[in-house]
């Protein structure tokens, strides 16, 4: 608390010349309490708002998708939307009535299960989600309970007109109308990251009225009324009045401070409670997540359809059959008693027979469509996502959190991947930023390792030698640069520790320093524990600096109202010296200025003018003495830049005292005046002084990258990936990033589409389309077959560009260019274009992102992956998938979406063929019965035959099948292209596996009924029955269909084994098990297996038979595709398999090197573009 | 001991822990050519024996068929057979001579051939009360024996469509004037004589309804003897089938000539269905049927000529195992 005090008494109003600043304002306020603007709000009287009208939402908030009441009915619904359920709920019911060829239990009993285990993980899920909003809504906040006393409340329990005390670093629980902070000009930081990704602090400011209310006692008797908007999604509109002491004052967006942004650099502030729960902005913004559905689950929609199809014909060829048979047969088959028959068997009428046996053909035919199928794919993906939580390989350790499959539904999904839309900051980069080099009057300074240029020598040396090393040369620039001072990551003896004293340029030296430790708008903070300072800036670059300036002895250590304070380590008398820099005037940041000056007067009393800013804005500053420096710097600066770093220049002027009070009145003269052309006053009173500067040097600021992002980069291109950035970022930091993380290269063409000044909207479009055709123009006349295009355009464009008229065209660009950076986005923005590229392209995109300004684009996405691990946990709320890292998105991808995929298609496809061999073997043997619906199964074959006997080899395909294994996987990341080719779930592929169930059904069928056709198959003459002949057609089918499993599947563990040969064995056991209960229960299975079917030789004869028979066709397919055709994956099993990969390292290395999708980003491609380029000049020379 | 059950527990854990990372120890059986050949060449290997094997068998059974639901209808009657079979007051005995073409060994079995014959219909599979077959008059609920489940509010015992249509031909054989001895007994299967049919179940009020189906029984027999209802009662799956009327416990020589006596009460003539009496051997496999041994065959020689063919591919169009210029970014086509 004494700490707020002592820095209560800083104005930081004083440091801010351009913004903050409030005009007249006018705007809006005329509808104040018009329609849309009703809502009003008693300050400090939340017992005033618990009635209508002023009875306003909660403020706890509910992201589950049921209540304990909307549980049941809404699951259901959501169960019995799926066709296939519903086509089961009416065999379900139909099956009481006497049209059931099955027993009702037979039906019922499945469908319950499945649609029981479904709802029981939905509710399990909502159950987490319901956790997580406990989670938010019972975060404590400190609320005023009257008699200037503030106790802690749950954030759920905060009323609108409450008033709030926050605290530095803890978020707003609501919408808030700031009324005073610590600082006497009621001034405080909002960190908005998780609303628009901005990392930069945004300052607000309290209204000059409220803003004695600093104290806790304040608040006793405070009242006031706030007129204001309705709940609406905007972040950056807000129209209101406060009435407050009989006044009425305009509020605008500046004194909001919104729910989910954080409180920084700031003691606390006191603000009243305006918009809660659901009707706070960030709330309003966020959509309910939308339940997505991956590709191929679609797709098995459409398969059901045919299925369905398949089911109605021939339940139709069937019922027509019968109502033949019963017209023309039936009245001649008296054993029958057709005198006596009820309805269904009345040869009088054949019609109502035929429709009515149609209810029977449909249920006795239902196992074409695989009830089971469902829950086992359910319960395979559980088991993937438990795989994918598990993984050591993307579990982070700095921070213990695993990767984390949210939804089961979309493993398959990953596997699918085209696009990758990605946020940057928090994803790409860390926010934080390193000091990483500079360049001194014309030295460059830090050590200076290109990555890039040392692999493409690497790379070029090895090929001469005639021998590829690809690990040496993807030995990407990953050296452990661990610096334990954060934001300062600086290799160079020749200044570290004063010895720069010793350098030749030391006069700059010192000024450049100076510079870095006196030019900026942050405050110290003494760390008690180290003695050292801390510095609370407002952008992490500043932070940078002073730690920079710190570390070179510089150290800023005081600022009060009128100087700022360093202390200087090094100096010629080796004492450390405090030095006083009284601060004139503060020219500050923004983001049209790009510039930032402040006028000192140091302690000899000289006036000097230090100015940091972008290279371009101060170059045009200078003067023509101070240009000494500028090719060597210039040099330095592009070196800078395409290493991806952020930089600055640096320059200096010196004044005279009459110079610059000269320069001051007119100042002073702009900044006292009051109104519209303040602001153009101001700017021409500092671009006045802003020039003849002189140039002394540029520091270059790494924004650095998560661990391990270029190579993840690199591998997900190599894999055929495509990659977007969009960002909240502006344009320079964007590109700085494209280039760290390879996205962008030099010599790569880059379309740059910035905004567009300009009030006629369709002058902005055109302008637009001509610079996107322009664009296309340029790629579509490129020859050059490495050349490769960049797409970086600004968000205010982008809104344009994203109007129905433009997109197309928009889209065509971003899919040809080989990355597409996207800066100055809102999250409105993310998602459309996340939508754009979806929906134009067709084709699965994937957007990752970690803040709450990612979740639409996370929700529009066809899978949403959140990082983990911040603050924040609206993006891994919304998100399908969390990893704490981008990196692990590599191995997401990679090893575990190729295998999903795989898994789930080939799962499926076996599932179809297997019901079908199954279930039209029913069907040719109804034919053979009149049409009359008997089935030649018994009851209980057919309840286990999905469930039971059947279901578990499919599941451990679905969970255990490796084609290759991990390791592969991520050596031939092209292998992975195999899933957005889709090449395992296509019609084609779909309709073989049919055609091979029909095959084998027909197999089944046929042979079976001819081998035991009338003769005698067993010792005592017995000729078989319909048990017999059941039971072994049975048996071969339980056979037939695990055997071809055993072919699908390429990776046997024991648990394969065991489920497959003990499936075989579940069915003997069985039909032994059954065979031995009471003739009551097992009617006509009694000891059949025993006496009848163990004993005789044909049984097992017929047995192998018919399985292998089945199987032949198959085997034969897959062993000519092998051999003759193989695909990507039979190639590598058979290095693998035959130890090529051990016996010849050399081939397999050169294959690792081949296996890429042909890129155009990511750290190899980049490589190579050197290589070509540095080839280029060598044959030039030559 | 301690010892052992940590040991126990940590390979348990670095099991699971396998499991967990996917990294089973897996064997991952790669077709290659040397396989696939060897699994073809085996196959053939193992069906063409096993199909001569059962070919032979199958030769080895004689069997003498023989059709007489038309010609043991009077010549006059043979427009209306209809009204022949349904008049009781016209005497149903026939008799066929039956040649034996080759040596028969005992046993022979005696079947009924039935053609056309929808035993497998649904309402008539249905139509039976395995309860009431074992415990008789004690089980009520017979409702599932529709439509013959009454007969004048009495039970029916065996009830059901079934039993009702019981076939009633009956044969007897005589060689060069001397009877051959039919032994009518142990032709039903045994778990059947012994547990689904009540030993102390007796027929009741069967087949005295106004519509009298197919054969009579004797009430004074309990049902588990009554072995003709039990094997008619195993209904076929096929609506041409045989079923097991006797055995001939007498070899027959060759160029023995049998006269059949029979009674030909069975109506198939309502819906143009075929009787028949067969007389078969039997081998180890049991009744003649070639098929099963030209199936195996087939199969075998497939799986021999896919071998042959798979060689020849091979050494023409060799792919060297794990060429890698078959890889995808190898291939010209893709690469482009």
């Amino acid at each position: 608390m004494a700490k707020g005090r002592i820095r209560a008494k800083l104005r930081k109003s004083h440091l801010y010349t351009f913004c903050l600043y409030q005009g007249p304002n006018g705007k809006g306020q005329q509808t104040v309490g018009g329609p849309g603007f009703s809502r009003i709000v008693h300050c400090n009287g939340p017992q005033l708002q618990s009635e209508r009208p002023f009875k306003y939402r909660s403020n706890d908030i509910s992201t589950t998708k049921y209540s304990f009441i909307t549980f049941l009915p809404k699951a259901l619904y959501e169960q019995f939307n799926r066709v296939a359920n519903l086509y089961f709920l009416g065999c379900a019911i139909a099956s009481v009535t006497p049209l059931s060829p099955f027993s009702a239990l037979s039906m019922i009993a499945p469908l319950a299960f499945v649609v029981g285990l479904s709802m029981a993980k939905e509710a399990l899920e909502d159950w987490k989600r319901f956790m997580q909003d406990m989670e938010v809504n019972s975060r404590k906040v400190k609320v005023h309970t009257g008699e200037g006393a503030f106790g802690k409340k749950a954030w759920e329990k905060v009323q609108v007109g409450d008033v709030v005390r926050v605290e530095k670093d803890q978020f707003f629980p609501a919408d808030l109308l700031l009324l005073s902070s610590n600082y006497e000009d009621g001034i405080c930081y909002v960190e908005t990251m998780n609303l628009d990704g901005e990392t930069n602090l945004k300052a607000k400011r309290a209204l000059e009225v409220t803003l004695d209310l600093d104290e806790d006692e304040d608040f006793k008797n405070f009242k006031g009324i706030i007129k204001c908007e309705d709940p609406n999604p905007s972040l950056y509109t807000f129209v209101g009045n406060l009435e407050y002491n009989d006044q009425v004052y305009a509020l605008d967006p500046s004194q909001i401070l919104l729910r989910d942004s954080k409180l920084r650099n700031t003691a606390y502030i006191y603000g009243v409670a305006i918009f809660t729960g659901p009707d706070s902005k960030v709330m309003m913004n966020s959509t309910n997540s939308p339940s997505k559905r991956s590709r191929i689950e679609k797709k098995m929609d459409y398969i059901i359809y045919v299925l369905f199809s398949v089911l109605l014909v021939i339940s139709l060829i069937s019922s027509f059959g019968f109502a033949v048979e019963i017209k023309y047969s039936m009245p001649e088959w008296w054993f029958l008693q057709p005198q006596e028959a009820d309805d269904f068997y009345n040869p009088e009428e054949p019609v109502t027979s035929g429709i009515s046996h149609m209810v029977t053909a449909l249920m006795l035919y239902g196992y074409l469509l695989p009830i089971s199928l469902y829950v086992s794919i359910e319960v395979v993906k559980v088991l993937q996502a438990t795989f994918i939580n598990q993984d050591i390989h993307m579990y982070d350790e700095e921070t213990g959190i695993p990767a984390q499959a949210r939804t089961s539904n979309l493993n398959e999904e990953l596997g699918q991947v085209d696009t990758i839309l990605s946020d940057k900051t928090g994803t790409l980069t860390c926010n934080q930023m390193d000091f990483l080099k500079c360049s001194i009057a014309g030295t460059a300074y830090g050590s200076s390792t290109n990555a890039v240029e040392l692999a493409a020598a690497k790379q070029m040396a090895n090929d001469l030698e005639g021998k590829v090393e690809l690990d040496a040369v993807v030995s990407y620039s990953e050296k452990d640069r661990q610096s334990p001072i954060k934001g300062f990551n600086f290799e160079d003896s020749r200044l570290m520790n004063g010895n720069w004293l010793k350098e030749a340029k030391v006069e700059d030296i010192i000024l450049f320093f100076r510079i870095l430790a006196v030019c900026h708008t942050a405050i110290p903070e003494l760390n008690e524990d180290t003695g050292s300072y801390t510095y609370e800036a407002e952008s992490p670059d500043e932070g940078a600096f002073l730690v920079a300036a710190r570390e070179f002895g510089f150290e800023f250590f005081q600022r009060t109202q009128s100087s700022v304070f360093v202390r200087e380590k090094y100096t010629a008398s080796g004492k450390p010296i405090d030095r006083e820099y009284k601060i004139l005037n503060v020219l500050e940041f923004t983001s049209k200025r790009k510039r930032m000056t402040v006028i000192i007067k140091d302690e000899d009393g000289q006036i000097l003018l230090m100015c940091k800013g972008a290279d371009s804005i101060i170059f045009d500053r200078l003067s023509k003495d101070g240009r000494f420096y500028q090719p060597d710097t210039t040099k330095h600066l592009n070196e800078y830049g395409e290493a991806g770093l952020r930089t600055l220049a640096l320059a200096y002027k010196k004044l005279e005292e009459s110079e610059y009070s000269a320069w001051n009145t007119e100042f002073q003269k702009a900044k006292t005046s009051i109104g519209a052309d303040r602001d153009i006053m101001l700017e021409n009173a500092a671009e006045m002084m802003e020039k003849d500067l002189i140039l002394i040097g540029a520091t270059a600021v790494e924004d650095k990258l998560q661990k391990g992002v270029p190579k993840c980069i690199d591998k997900l291109a190599q894999a055929g990936l495509k990659l977007w950035v969009l960002t909240g970022d502006k344009m320079e930091t964007a590109i700085n990033i494209g280039f760290s993380c390879s996205l962008l290269r030099q010599g790569m063409k880059q379309i740059c589409i910035p905004a567009i000044d300009s009030d006629v909207k369709e002058e902005v479009k055109g302008a637009i389309l001509k610079q996107i055709n322009n664009g296309s123009e340029m790629i579509k006349a490129e020859k050059d077959p490495h050349a490769a295009f960049a797409l970086i355009i600004d968000g205010k464009t982008l809104s344009y560009a994203l109007e129905d008229d433009i997109k197309q065209h928009f889209l065509d660009l971003g899919v040809r260019c080989a990355s597409v950076i996207c800066c100055r986005v809102s999250p409105k923005q993310k998602a459309l274009v996340t939508r754009l590229v979806k929906l134009g392209t067709g084709k699965t995109t994937l957007a990752i992102g970690d803040g709450a300004n990612d979740v639409g684009m996370i929700q529009e996405a066809d899978i949403g992956v959140g990082i983990s691990g911040v603050e924040g946990m609206q993006a891994v709320m919304a998100s399908d998938f969390s990893v704490a890292q981008f990196r692990f998105l590599e191995r997401l991808l990679v090893v575990h979406g190729h295998w999903c995929y795989k898994r789930i298609a080939q799962m499926i496809c076996y599932f179809f063929y297997k019901n079908i061999a199954f279930g039209l073997t029913l069907f040719y043997f109804e034919a053979f019965t009149g049409f009359s619906g008997q089935s030649i199964y018994n009851d209980w074959y057919m309840l286990l035959f999905n469930v039971v006997l059947t279901a578990l080899p499919v599941i451990s395909l679905g969970v255990l099948e490796q084609d290759v294994s991990s390791e592969v996987c991520l050596e031939f990341p092209a292998i992975y292209q195999q899933g957005p080719r889709n090449l395992f779930f296509d019609w084609y592929r779909i309709l073989g596996w049919m055609a091979n169930g029909l095959l084998a059904s027909l197999i089944i069928f046929i042979l079976n009924i001819v081998i035991f056709y009338n003769q005698a198959f067993r010792a005592g003459g017995q000729t078989a029955d319909m048990a017999a002949l059941g039971a072994t057609m049975f048996t071969c089918i339980i056979w037939s269909v695990n055997i071809q499993i055993a072919l699908t599947m390429s990776h046997f563990t024991w648990i394969q084994h065991t489920t497959i040969w003990g499936s075989i064995a579940a069915w003997y056991l069985f039909l032994f098990v059954y065979g031995a209960l009471p003739p009551s229960i097992s009617a006509d299975a009694y000891k059949l297996l025993v006496e009848a079917l163990a004993p005789a030789p044909m049984y097992w004869t017929a047995t192998l038979l018919v399985a292998i028979t089945c199987n032949l066709p198959y085997m034969t397919h897959i062993a000519y595709q092998r051999c003759f055709e193989p695909m990507d994956h039979h190639i590598i099993q058979e290095i693998k398999y035959y130890r090529k990969d051990v016996e010849d390292q050399h081939m397999w290395t050169k294959e690792r090197s081949k296996a890429r999708q042909k890129t155009k980003i990511g750290f190899t491609a980049r490589v190579e573009a050197k290589i070509r380029q540095i080839r280029a000049m060598m044959n030039k020379k030559h | 001991m301690a010892d052992m059950n940590r040991e126990r527990h940590r390979t348990r854990e670095t099991a699971f822990y396998l499991f967990t990372q996917q990294s089973l120890p897996a064997c991952k059986p790669v077709l290659t050519p040397g396989w696939v050949i060897t699994i073809f060449l085996f196959m053939g290997l193992i069906f063409i024996p096993v199909g001569l094997i059962t070919l032979r068998a199958s030769h080895s059974v004689v069997e003498i068929v023989d059709r007489y639901d038309t010609e043991c209808v009077p010549e006059a009657f043979r427009i209306d057979k209809i009204s022949y079979i349904q008049d009781d007051s016209i005497p149903k005995n026939c008799s066929r001579f039956m040649k034996v073409h080759k040596y028969m060994k005992a046993p022979i079995y005696i079947y009924y051939q039935l053609d056309n014959y929808y035993q497998n219909h649904r309402r008539y599979v249905k139509s039976r009360s395995d309860k009431q077959l074992l415990h008789g008059q004690k089980y009520h609920d017979t409702s599932s024996c529709q439509p013959v489940e009454l007969n004048s509010g009495q039970p029916i015992v065996p009830c059901g469509l079934i039993a009702w249509s019981l076939f009633n031909d009956s044969f007897t054989f005589i060689r060069e004037r001397a009877e051959l001895k039919v032994n009518r007994k142990n032709i039903a299967w045994k778990s059947d004589r012994d547990h689904k049919f009540g030993k102390n179940v007796h027929p009741f009020n069967f087949q005295n309804g106004t519509l009298i189906g197919g054969g009579k029984l004797n009430p004074k027999i309990p049902l588990s003897d009554q072995e003709d209802l039990i094997v008619w009662m195993r209904t076929s799956a096929l609506p041409s089938f045989r079923k097991l009327y006797g055995r001939i416990e007498e070899d027959l020589d060759a160029d023995d000539v049998i006269v059949v006596n029979l009674m030909n009460n069975y109506n198939t003539y309502s819906f143009g269905g075929k009787k028949k009496l067969v007389l078969s051997t039997s081998s180890w496999l049991g009744g003649k049927n070639d098929f099963l041994g030209h199936a195996c065959v087939i199969i075998g020689s497939s799986s021999l000529i896919l071998a042959i063919v798979f060689t020849l591919l091979h050494l023409k169009y060799r792919r060297p195992h794990g060429d890698t210029s078959y890889l995808p970014w190898n291939r010209k086509s893709l690469s482009g």
